[in-house]
């Protein structure tokens, strides 16, 4: 049984020019001691699946899901008091931009006894002991005194250890990282993603990662969710996806990549991602897909077995089927 | 070979900050003595994490900013304060963002003309449309995109409008500071392409601008690595990647996440963070995170050695050590 089981999640949104569907009947599991990557471009919907599974999408959005458990409790039919206590506790999450999410009025320290006081009920003098241990653990120098410190006088780095350390502080069964290094640096982000890598070995927490990075994708996770317009289009472990990408989204997508060009000129995907007016009826890659033909452009695909990666497409690439052809 | 469009020579650029009402202002030294040629049809490259002045060198070539030291020169002539305005003809910019760097109330049309408003003043309204839609079809979009506005338009259409207006007046030299980092995968091969093709027809001179190693490596023929606002290491692209003698662009390049998963790699460690560049230490400017510091690292300052590929570095990396 998984951690995090998530059958056909949509989310709508209301804007003043109708409806727009961010997120389309998305499946996800996640696995105890799992480290997932859900990469996707921007609209791909990939942040706004877990934003809608943590209930931090505004009033606008309309989510649907046939189911979206956590931990054995139905995530859908709960009341937001008992909900509340599960989020920040066992499902915590990291943003973006550490700079933001923290609040510039309040010093490092109260942010993160604050979750110590709201879910573990610790005591002044606990709650000041368990801070301390929380910056050791995420490599935070000078502990006591950074606690004092508010967050403009930190860099970005050491932001996102505290971001890091206030989602962990409750020993969360599952942690999602939406963009947690795209902000940083490189030398910095390799940092943060061994942290995160390490932390998931000590404490065996599941962690999803949501990013746009390829290469932060391939040194990471261990099983990979494509999106695409709100759509998982693909899943497979790393090594394989990698190897042998099924969807022509991801396909392409890979040999876009500069680091795998081959020639002067790098593979390109033609045109843009589907936005509220235009999207297509059939499959939605189909508009930008060098192999659509006239049965993409009118059925949406289902997805594929597990072996072709669950990938939504008649014509599969990496499949028998087209090496025999 | 051919002569380079334009040579910097110890160039720097110092910021007072501080100060306040009893403080002393103190001296933000954002680039510290960079040298560089562009030649026509070559890209150089400059790459550094934030903070390290790749941004403010961008800034002084494209003659937004004044140098505090060294000198610029153009065609042979030197780069004066006084002749910024005609020489900026000769040299233009890209933006990163191309939601910021276009105006939103302009159409592309107004957008694209400008340049030609100011700069060309002899020149009729009909051929400053004529050039204006050629222009647009040389970046790969169509002529009835010239009434629109930039709303209308996607992030990689926009920076295709903005490489546009930086053709508009035939520059010899095209700065591009980070032109593909806001832009998705997808989108950002198309424009790394359009640089390409563009370069290749117009024999283009291009300082790219960039964090990303992925990208550098594979539109750069030289390249310059920065630290702290000092070049540590520079040479042809094949050469350092393949060879870095610098420890910091060794860090660097082992840091970079590569598309291969499972691949055996060696991910050397930094500790610590950039320090402020109000308090660069004495000596390397690398010393507190290097990780095989010697006393005398801390003492000097090592200059950046000669020949086609060098590094500011008393105890380089790599085969070439020690000449």
């Amino acid at each position: 049984m998984s951690l995090l089981r998530i059958r056909n999640l949509s989310v709508d949104f209301a804007t003043a020019s109708g409806t727009f569907r961010a997120v389309d009947g998305v499946d996800q599991d996640v696995d105890t001691g799992e480290i997932l990557a859900i990469v996707g471009e921007s609209g791909s919907g990939k942040s706004v699946s877990m934003l809608a599974l943590m209930g931090l999408l505004p009033w606008t959005a309309t989510i649907t899901a046939d189911e979206m458990s956590f931990d054995g409790k139905d995530l859908l039919r709960m009341d937001t008091r008992a909900k509340r206590r599960i989020i920040g506790n066992d499902l915590a999450m990291i943003f973006q931009e550490p700079m933001s999410s923290l609040n510039p009025c309040f010093t490092v320290g109260w942010q993160i006894k604050e979750s110590l006081r709201h879910h573990l009920g610790f005591d002044r003098r606990a709650r000041h002991a368990r801070a301390i241990e929380l910056f050791e653990q995420v490599g935070i120098p000078d502990p006591e005194k950074r606690l004092a410190a508010f967050p403009h006088q930190m860099s970005g780095g050491m932001n996102q250890r505290v971001m890091i350390a206030m989602a962990i502080a409750c020993k969360p069964k599952l942690l999602i990282a939406d963009e947690p290094t795209t902000a940083l640096d490189v030398t910095i982000q390799a940092q943060i993603l061994d942290l995160l890598a390490s932390l998931r070995d000590e404490t065996g927490m599941g962690l999803v990662l949501i990013t746009h990075d390829m290469g932060v994708v391939a040194e990471t996770a261990e099983r990979v969710s494509v999106q695409y317009a709100g759509q998982k289009v693909e899943e497979q472990p790393v090594v394989d996806l990698f190897a042998t990408p099924h969807h022509p989204y991801t396909a392409a997508l890979l040999d876009a990549l500069p680091e795998r060009a081959t020639d002067k000129f790098l593979p390109t995907i033609p045109g843009v991602v589907p936005g509220q007016f235009d999207r297509p009826k059939g499959c939605l890659f189909s508009p930008r897909c060098k192999f659509s033909d006239a049965k993409c452009k009118a059925t949406p695909p289902p997805p594929l077995g597990a072996d072709l990666g669950f990938a939504r497409c008649f014509h599969p690439v990496n499949s028998d089927e087209r090496i025999a052809s | 070979m051919t002569d380079p469009v334009m040579q910097a020579r110890a160039l720097e650029r110092h910021y007072n900050v501080g100060g306040g009402l009893f403080g002393k202002t103190r001296v933000l030294r954002a680039v510290g003595g960079v040298d560089f040629d562009l030649t026509p049809g070559k890209t150089l490259a400059v790459v550094g994490e934030s903070g390290c002045g790749k941004s403010t060198l961008a800034r002084m070539v494209a003659m937004i900013e004044e140098p505090t030291e060294g000198t610029l020169s153009l065609d042979g002539k030197p780069v004066l304060p006084e002749d910024w305005a005609d020489l900026r003809k000769s040299v233009q910019i890209v933006f990163q963002d191309p939601y910021g760097s276009l105006n939103p109330r302009q159409r592309i049309g107004a957008i694209l003309e400008e340049p030609l408003i100011i700069n060309r003043k002899e020149m009729s309204k009909q051929d400053r449309q004529d050039k204006g839609r050629e222009m647009l079809r040389l970046v790969g979009l169509r002529p009835e995109h010239y009434d629109r506005y930039p709303h209308m338009f996607s992030g990689g259409q926009r920076q295709r409008i903005a490489i546009a207006r930086a053709l508009m007046l035939d520059p010899k030299v095209v700065v591009l500071d980070e032109p593909v980092s806001a832009l998705d995968l997808s989108i950002q091969s198309s424009i790394l392409n359009l640089l390409r093709e563009l370069q290749d027809r117009l024999h283009l001179a291009y300082l790219f601008i960039s964090h990303d190693l992925s990208v550098v490596r594979h539109v750069a023929d030289d390249l310059i690595v920065m630290y702290l606002g000092r070049a540590i290491e520079k040479g042809p692209k094949a050469d350092v990647f393949a060879n870095p003698l610098h420890p910091y662009t060794k860090a660097l390049l082992s840091a970079t996440p590569r598309t291969t998963p499972n691949a055996a790699k060696e991910r050397i460690k930094l500790i610590g963070e950039l320090p402020s560049p109000m308090a660069i230490p004495d000596g390397c400017p690398f010393a507190p995170r290097c990780w095989k510091v010697q006393p005398d690292c801390r003492a000097k300052v090592p200059a950046l050695s000669g020949g086609a590929h060098g590094a500011a570095c008393f105890y380089p990396e790599g085969e070439a050590a020690g000449d």
